[in-house]
């Protein structure tokens, strides 16, 4: 199959949309951007990802793949000369994969509920997320061992899982008037967060928080405090 | 070099059986132990501390949680009958239907067993469009998996048997032949293959399990 015309549907502002495209830029692959205009949704979106209509989606060739996650991995077995996402070993792979599962279906539901939620209701989805980051950073302390990154000495499945929400997580510390990385209390995290958002596949597609701050904004006055398109 | 391999589960878990069944398909020796729900063990504590829940593997000392990444682990490091394709598009595909099965039908089958009675059309019709993406996905293949089965089957043990126990245990109709004639002849052919017949929990067993422990006097037909 040809390893050219590779197109990843979806935009600037979405964290799941980040992943293909750090994935991408780690193997040196060219690729076309085509951002998403999520309202409509447009046919090439409702085509290719006919069951769910959610971006990103990686386009190879004529073939759609979804799921950010799903498409990392494609990636990474498509691409193999260059670093591998994932690594070698079965259990350190099935680790990764236990890590990214848990920071999309329980952290990042904290997350969301963080954003919306008052009161009570506010102080307890601030302790999930809190207590969340507890766990990543301890997972952080075992994958690493003692290198740079969930993934060792190059960013990783785990990496881009956890690292494509930063910019998000950096919105809700300031608009909420919380610190959630914390030099204290995940001083692994703090440090890893820094090398992640400085590295040369993620700089150039991870969004400025004043960016994300405007755009919530003008979101938050649509949907009236909904969450935003997950996934 | 002697392998030990020990699986925390529940008899009438589909998540649990799911890793049976690759085990069992696979010719993968293991101790099993059985969780009482109202009384987990402590080993299962110590090893799913974030989740608590079964199925949890472990292979001389390490230990998983999540039953599809202990199937994607099993299938990796025993090589024998895979459960994945090797082209990578393939593999995404799979990867994407066990995830979308996981995400959505359990909780649509509950919710269309469990809910109010002016809920439950709606719930039915939500539930019969999930069945009708697998129904479209089967095409003319005798399994998800092609020729043998694999990943998409075993995730879809809930369509493939624990779907008619909850529509006997409450009373409610999901999957029709004249509706979903594919899906119907899928799950009688996987309900039939040796590996996952011998894992699947006694049917009168778990109606009754279901019915006591979750009421069912209460839901209507």
């Amino acid at each position: 199959m040809a390893k050219h015309d590779v197109k990843v549907l979806g935009t600037w502002y979405s964290p799941p949309g980040m992943r293909p495209r750090i994935a991408l830029n780690i193997k040196s692959v060219k690729y076309e951007f085509l951002e998403e205009t999520m309202a409509p949704k447009s046919e090439l979106l409702l085509q290719s990802n006919p069951v769910h209509k959610k971006i990103p989606v990686l386009i190879h060739g004529d073939k759609p793949i979804c799921e950010s996650m799903i498409i990392v991995e494609y990636i990474d077995e498509v691409w193999t000369s260059g670093p591998s996402i994932l690594p070698s070993d079965p259990y350190d792979r099935a680790i990764q994969r236990f890590w990214a599962a848990y920071v999309d279906e329980k952290w990042l539901a904290a997350m969301i509920g963080l954003r919306s939620a008052q009161g009570e209701e506010r102080k307890a989805f601030l302790d999930q997320v809190t207590e969340g980051l507890a766990l990543l950073e301890e997972a952080f302390g075992k994958c690493s061992k003692g290198k740079a990154f969930f993934g060792g000495d190059r960013i990783g499945l785990l990496d881009i899982a956890f690292g494509s929400l930063l910019g998000w997580l950096k919105l809700t510390e300031k608009v909420n008037g919380v610190k959630l990385l914390d030099e204290a209390k995940t001083p692994g995290l703090v440090k890893w967060a820094e090398r992640f958002c400085a590295d040369a596949a993620v700089k150039s597609v991870m969004p400025e928080t004043e960016k994300l701050l405007e755009f919530s904004k003008v979101v938050a006055a649509k949907m009236k405090g909904a969450p935003p398109p997950k996934n | 070099m002697a392998e030990e391999v020990l699986l925390f589960g529940f008899w009438g878990s589909p998540f649990s059986r799911r890793v049976e069944m690759v085990l069992k398909l696979k010719g993968i020796e293991y101790k099993y132990t059985d969780e009482d729900f109202s009384n987990k063990s402590p080993s299962l504590l110590k090893y799913n501390p974030i989740h608590k829940k079964v199925p949890v593997f472990v292979h001389n000392g390490k230990h998983l949680a999540e039953s599809l990444v202990i199937l994607e682990y099993i299938d990796e490091t025993w090589k024998d009958h895979p459960i994945l394709p090797k082209d990578p598009y393939e593999r995404a595909n799979a990867r994407f239907w066990a995830k979308f099965i996981d995400d959505k039908y359990l909780s649509a089958i509950w919710k269309s067993c469990t809910c109010e009675k002016e809920e439950r059309e709606k719930a039915v019709e939500e539930t019969s469009e999930l069945l009708q993406f697998l129904e479209n996905e089967l095409k003319e293949q005798k399994y998800f998996g092609g020729e043998t089965i694999g990943l998409v089957d075993i995730a879809a043990n809930i369509i493939g048997y624990w779907l008619e126990i909850f529509e006997e245990a409450f009373g409610v109709e999901l999957l029709r032949k004249e509706k979903f004639p594919k899906l119907c002849n899928w799950a009688s052919e996987f309900v039939s293959v040796s590996a996952i017949k011998e894992n699947l929990p006694p049917s009168d067993k778990l109606i009754a399990f279901l019915q006591n422990r979750f009421g069912v006097g209460n839901a209507s037909k």
